[in-house]
């Protein structure tokens, strides 16, 4: 039809895209979460400074920030991989809790062995599990049809029952109650980064922040090669945007979404690494804590971009950390109320992302039709 | 001295921005009662949009329309068809399970009960077709009944409605010839009876045929409002672009070479398991050019996505270069491997990823290609390089590889799918409606390629609804009929009547 609109995506400038509306967005949840601070009797500003002072105020709080965003840049990249593969996998806390079975299985067996090849196997054993647990959803999505959404979500269950089976009954350490396994041989723990910093000299306090971080970093570049400079990261977006040309072009849809889900819950699996090697240094139930989910808002927020990913992954580990503390300052704040902040974050940077969008494009069309008319009949 | 008598529509001065785009600027045009006004102009040049003014669906930025010289405010298609203008659109509007009655009825049920309605609007019906020669079926389902008479339920809704302007958009655009012939005698029936109709097409013979009075626009302005019978397509096509164009395609007797592509008894199945192609027998040589003609929906699009390695082969034998294909068919990547370019109908959801940039485009099907990888990654530089070197040759505008696909006018975005699929010294080229929906100047330049393409002894399959562009290009048409070859003829001397009757299955070749 002639004279239709004109939709050309990118008719705002890019940082009103990446910075102005995210920014509008953080906002609108952090107003909404001042009325609620307010509602319950305390100052805001006290309660959001001391949040963002307990965050990024001193050198360990920093260490707790950068811990909670490591798993979040592998859940959100993981996010991201399916996502730009068409499929919307919020299966990352399963994965993750079977990858962290992978890296736990390895810090168990290589006792005796340097921590650099622990930490190899590790990160393979994490990967192979948390894409093996992908890959049944993946599967029966490409061969079968049945929903992603619906599957991978089961196997967060599947996945979280599995673990307690295995904690209770198969791999719990004799003669006690607790179910965990017994801790690994230290010579296998993943450096922490106060160590890994003191071999440059460099003194920083001691908190759970470990040489996962660094991993959590290059996963943020490999992806973006993968996805943006290789052809079979071309074949995955062209499936995820367009599954009838990528058809056309000789591409199989079927087994690309299985090669995407394999990768999406590899970097899931990771988070296993920073959790279990890192960290706990044993078996456990519960680890990965809800950064599978999180992944999601991460990725989101950050527009399935790796360095969206990883702002966004900060954020986030800021309310994780500051939140926590705050919990801890204020009884009038409990944790749920931490949760309340953090849901607003994910409720307007997630679910409502296109909040603000309509208007803000409309503006700057306005203005731009206005340039140029003056630009015409000038 | 007698008093005028006001135009039945006009408008004056009006204008619509799309963001930036400028798409009508002071707009004024006049249409007498009685007459059929033709109004022409290329993909962009804002006739639509005009005509979306008038019934209501977008507000003017200024501007103002009159119906019999009365100045109108149109908020919604509500007031318009209050003021007694009905659209007919390109697509249409009906409910399929419905009967011809109730898609009728529907917006205009009169009352509680539907008794007396239907009662009142089966009357009326019947007298409209007689006195039009509008006859349907008012009691079979929309969804049983042809295009043309789906088409035919859409006039008698806007006439039931009081319309006494009527606006149809591209209303031949899925007719065949005995169709549109049909509509035609329907048209200037209303026109006779006093109505007033406004075309709106790409199609300058239409406008020749039908119209008393044509207004042509370009760029979003009226260029000339002149009458039908003080002008001729050339000068019509010329005015439309801005400059002289080749409306014939010219081109040397074909020197037909070697066989490329034999087909035998194909049948092939659309995804939903229905037998599309039903026993296809055709050949194609080297330099030559073999039209499809059809109406759409008979399954050329089946066959063309089967050759292209898109859809399996149900049955039957297909070979290329003298080699036979497996029985199942091959898919797209080793086809390409074997020489074949396919230029797809639906360049939007087939063709192109419009969200990737214009030089990832330029390697869709091709990205395996060494010449554009390295060991591990993708060549970037070489991918934009091929990209400027088929913008240039291809004339693409803007010339910018990082440009989103989505972000090209629909001709430049065919360009670039035929720029990648033609040059690439294709064997055999399958080539389905290469020029839908792309501005005259384009269509000129992709003809000119095509034969050029041929001349150079490539084979080309081509499908097209457009009849002209069929004769035009094709050393040799065939005829498709609800999934079969029903016959062949020769372009030169084809008599459009009998093709047109083979095309709805009503005559043998």
């Amino acid at each position: 039809m002639a004279g239709g609109g004109t939709g050309v995506p990118g008719a705002v400038p890019g940082w009103v895209d990446h910075a102005l509306l995210p920014l509008l967005n953080l906002l609108a949840a952090f107003t909404l979460s001042v009325a609620v601070i307010l509602a319950i009797g305390e100052n805001p500003l006290d309660v959001l400074g001391l949040m963002v002072q307990e965050a990024l105020g001193y050198p360990e709080a920093i260490g707790y920030t950068l811990y909670y965003a490591t798993n979040y840049v592998f859940t959100g990249l993981a996010v991201a991989v399916a996502f730009h593969c068409g499929l919307f996998n919020i299966g990352g806390e399963g994965q993750a809790t079977i990858g962290g079975l992978g890296a736990g299985l390895v810090g168990l067996a290589l006792t005796g062995w340097p921590w650099p090849l622990a930490a190899a196997a590790a990160i393979l054993a994490s990967a192979l599990f948390g894409a093996a647990w992908a890959w049944i959803p993946g599967w029966l999505q490409a061969r079968r049809g049945s929903h992603i959404v619906i599957t991978t979500i089961m196997f967060n269950f599947i996945a979280a029952s599995l673990m307690t089976y295995l904690m209770v009954d198969v791999l719990i350490r004799p003669g006690q109650q607790a179910p965990e396994s017994r801790e690994f041989d230290p010579g296998v723990w993943l450096p922490s980064m106060e160590q890994g910093l003191g071999w440059f000299g460099i003194a920083v306090p001691p908190s759970p922040l470990n040489l996962s971080f660094l991993w959590a970093l290059a996963c943020c570049v490999l992806v973006y090669l993968f996805l943006w400079r290789t052809r079979w990261g071309y074949e995955l977006r062209t499936v995820g945007r367009n599954e009838r040309a990528a058809v056309y072009a000789g591409i199989r849809p079927a087994r690309v979404m299985i090669v995407a889900m394999l990768i999406s819950g590899a970097l899931a699996g990771f988070v296993g690494v920073n959790e279990i090697l890192g960290v706990q240094h044993r078996l456990m139930l519960n680890v990965v804590g809800g950064a599978g989910f999180v992944g999601i808002a991460v990725a989101l927020m950050g527009r399935n971009h790796p360095v969206g990913i990883l702002l966004a992954a900060l954020l986030f580990g800021v309310l994780a950390q500051g939140g926590a503390q705050v919990a801890f300052e204020y009884p009038s704040v409990n944790r749920e109320l931490v949760m309340v902040i953090q849901g607003l974050v994910i409720l307007f940077a997630g679910a409502l992302e296109n909040l603000f969008r309509p208007r803000v494009e409309a503006l700057f069309r306005r203005r731009r039709a206005a340039v140029s008319t003056i630009q015409g009949r000038g | 001295m007698p008093v005028p008598v006001p135009p039945a529509l006009e408008t004056r001065a009006v204008n619509k921005w799309f963001g930036a785009n400028h798409a009508n600027r002071d707009v004024s045009l006049s249409v007498p009662k009685g007459t059929i006004h033709g109004i022409v102009g290329e993909n962009g040049a804002g006739k639509s949009t005009i005509m979306s003014i008038v019934y209501g669906y977008l507000q003017p930025d200024g501007g103002e329309i009159l119906v019999d010289g009365r100045a109108l405010a149109v908020r919604g298609p509500r007031d318009a068809l209050a003021a007694g203008i009905g659209m007919v659109h390109q697509h249409f509007m009906l409910v399929d399970p419905f009967t011809v009655l109730e898609n009728v009825l529907l917006g205009a049920e009169g009352g509680w009960t539907l008794t007396r309605g239907m009662a009142r609007a089966r009357a009326e019906l019947t007298r409209l077709a007689r006195d039009y020669g509008l006859e349907v079926e008012l009691d079979r389902p929309v969804g049983d009944l042809p295009v043309g008479a789906q088409q035919r339920v859409e006039i008698l809704k806007a006439l039931y409605r009081g319309a006494d302007i009527l606006i149809l958009d591209e209303p031949t655009g899925v007719l065949t010839p005995q169709e549109a012939d049909h509509l035609f005698r329907i048209l200037r029936a209303l026109r006779d009876q006093g109505k007033t109709l406004v075309i709106i097409t790409h199609k300058l013979r239409e406008i020749m045929e039908l119209t008393d009075n044509v207004t042509v626009m370009r760029r979003g302005e009226v260029v000339a409002n002149v009458r039908t019978a003080d002008t001729d397509k050339e000068r019509l096509a010329e005015l439309m672009v801005g400059r002289k164009v080749q409306l014939r395609v010219d081109k040397r007797p074909a020197r037909p070479g070697a066989e490329v592509l034999a087909v035998e008894g194909l049948r092939v199945r659309d995804p939903s398991g229905a037998e599309r192609v039903r026993g296809v027998d055709l050949r194609v040589r080297a330099g030559e050019i073999v039209g499809i003609a059809g109406v759409s929906g008979n399954g050329q699009s089946e066959l063309l996505e089967a050759l292209g390695g898109m859809l399996p082969f149900a049955g039957g034998r297909v070979r290329l270069h003298g080699q036979e294909l497996p029985s199942g068919g091959l898919d797209a990547r080793s086809l390409r491997g074997l020489g074949v370019g396919h230029v797809p109908e639906d360049r939007q959801r087939v063709g192109l990823v419009t969200g990737f940039s214009a030089d990832e485009n330029a390697i869709l099907g091709h990205h395996d290609d060494p010449a554009y990888n390295g060991r591990l990654l993708l060549d970037r530089r070489a991918v934009r390089a091929r990209c400027e070197a088929e913008m240039e040759a291809y004339d693409v505008r803007p010339r910018d590889p990082r440009l989103p696909a989505s972000g090209f006018s629909g001709g430049n975005q065919q360009k670039i799918v035929l720029a990648r699929e033609m040059e690439r010294n294709p064997g055999l080229l399958l080539v389905g409606q290469p020029t839908r929906g792309v501005d005259i100047g384009a269509i000129e330049f992709i003809h000119r390629r095509l034969v050029a393409l041929r001349d150079e002894g490539k084979a080309i399959l081509l499908v097209s609804v457009e009849l002209d562009e069929i004769l035009g290009l094709s050393d040799r048409v065939l005829v498709m009929f609800d999934g079969r070859i029903v016959g062949e003829v020769d372009p030169a001397g084809a008599d459009e009547r009998r093709l047109g009757l083979m095309m709805a299955g009503a005559a043998a070749g």
